[in-house]
């Protein structure tokens, strides 16, 4: 096995886990642990609906930056 | 009881009350003092030098803000023993997780360059080449945390926070007319009227007073010094004293460049303290000074709080209490983001500016998130228990984040527009 090979396989071990860990804290918090009432709900469409103003916002700046 | 007797009681309850309290200040006195960072005092400096003491009565006004969206920290973090990278997580799941753990972890990181700026810039004004300040720097704060104690690194971080405090005999040095600084600073108006380049100060204040890191912090910081619901009490203490401590040093910043550099056209605190210098040397060397240090304090606060969140989630061991050996991907964090900071201030032509500019944007998508969870977590009974908002916390805190969303959004979408208020 050549050194190249080596290392490869090395950089894919540790990507896998890392991988795996990051699989592992999406199952762990799968389920918010907050009661969804509807103040919730309300706040966290807000929340979206703010990040999404943000993203179209960044979106025509690189647009424009573009141009 | 005769009046010797009750002095002698009430003095030994104060001498105990106050031994309690210097045992468990720390994470609001730091966490606050930190808040005048490099890019806070630019803030104030260049504020003093644009309206004078004009905006005095502003800056009075956000001691309750930073107060009121800290004093949650510290009960969220006494009662959950949870950071608030990991609260989110568990709270209100992967998604909302990952979303403000990666923000913070990109914001964390470009505030810590802009840190770096601040104190290679200042530092320069002594002749000392920005790779010695770099390299130092980060030596001294691996040191911080290597010897293996949250104690010791409080205790060090206090001293730190408290040469913050060099801007009060600054302000001495100018000998301003306190008649005027009374009489116009504590005058609520809008000096020159209310216009766009005032109102581009007013939300570039209230941005540099909460900004995301300082709410993941002080979390973290409360848990790793092991607080718990008692000493609840001792740690809103604390932010108070800080929060004081923030405003003062800030209306001392303004007064130092607002007697001094009234009507100039200053762009940092660097350059101010370059044209003071060569007038009053002391003067120069204080703000110089002050300056360092307040790129050193957010830097260190900045770094751990990173470090903490990335502990929290990917469930590392997490402390500054324990050995490298015991937490290596812990302090593996901490030396990667500074090493990989000093790095990017170092290489030539690099963008500064730009990405000084980046991190105001970037922090706007952030902090509402921070905010919103924060107040959702304060008033979940099952979680806080009776350490739930009250109904007067709520609207002050809800009152006080609906303000700073709206200040701060608008200063961000400014800074990527800033002919908008023009």
């Amino acid at each position: 096995m050549t050194i190249g090979t080596a290392t490869g396989g090395r950089i894919s071990t540790v990507v896998c886990g890392w991988l795996e860990k990051i699989r592992e804290i999406n199952r762990k918090y799968a389920t918010p642990r907050i009661t969804m009432s509807r103040t919730v709900k309300f706040s966290l469409l807000m929340l979206r609906l703010y990040l999404v103003f943000l993203v179209i916002l960044l979106g025509y700046k690189f647009w424009t930056m573009l141009q | 009881m005769d009046f010797g007797s009750t002095f002698f009681y009430k003095y030994r309850r104060f001498v105990k009350a106050l031994k309690i309290y210097l045992l468990l200040a720390g994470p609001g006195l730091i966490v606050m003092l930190a808040d005048n960072d490099a890019g806070g005092i630019t803030t104030y400096a260049v504020t003093g030098a644009k309206f004078g003491y004009g905006l005095i009565w502003f800056l009075l006004l956000l001691l309750p803000v930073a107060y009121v969206v800290q004093e949650m920290t510290v009960r969220l973090g006494a009662v959950t023993k949870r950071g608030h990278a990991e609260a989110i997580f568990d709270a209100f799941g992967s998604f909302w997780g990952w979303f403000s753990f990666l923000d913070l972890a990109l914001v964390n990181w470009l505030t810590l360059i802009t840190e770096f700026i601040g104190m290679t810039a200042a530092l320069s004004i002594f002749h000392i080449p920005p790779v010695i300040t770099v390299i130092v720097v980060s030596v001294i704060m691996m040191l911080m945390v290597l010897q293996g104690r949250y104690w010791t690194w409080e205790k060090i971080a206090i001293l730190f926070a408290a040469l913050n405090l060099i801007y009060i005999p600054a302000a001495f040095l100018v000998h301003p007319s306190v008649g005027e600084v009374l009489s116009v600073g504590l005058m609520p108006h809008f000096p020159g009227g209310f216009n766009g380049t005032l109102f581009f100060f007013l939300m570039a204040n209230i941005g540099t007073t909460i900004a995301p890191w300082m709410i993941f912090f002080q979390q973290s910081a409360v848990v790793d010094k092991g607080m718990k619901e008692k000493d609840i009490p001792w740690g809103q203490l604390d932010t108070l004293i800080g929060s004081a401590f923030t405003v003062i040093v800030a209306i001392f910043v303004v007064v130092v460049t607002g007697t001094v550099l009234y009507g100039s056209e200053i762009e940092s605190a660097a350059q101010a303290a370059s044209i003071m210098m060569s007038t009053s040397p002391y003067l120069g060397t204080f703000i110089a000074i002050g300056l360092f240090d307040a790129g050193f304090l957010g830097a260190i606060c900045i770094s751990l709080a990173s470090s903490w969140a990335f502990g929290e989630v990917f469930g590392w061991a997490h402390s500054l209490n324990l050995k490298i050996r015991e937490a290596p991907w812990f302090y593996a964090c901490y030396l990667f983001a500074l090493v990989t900071a000093g790095i990017v201030v170092l290489i030539p032509n690099a963008p500064l500016v730009m990405i000084t500019l980046f991190v105001q944007v970037i922090a706007v998508t952030l902090l509402p998130a921070a905010l919103v969870f924060l107040i959702l977590l304060l008033n979940n009974e099952e979680i806080m228990g009776k350490y739930r908002n009250t109904t007067l916390q709520n609207l002050a805190g809800c009152a006080i984040v609906i303000g700073i969303i709206i200040l701060s959004t608008l200063y961000g979408i400014t800074t990527l527009f800033p002919n908008l208020l023009t």
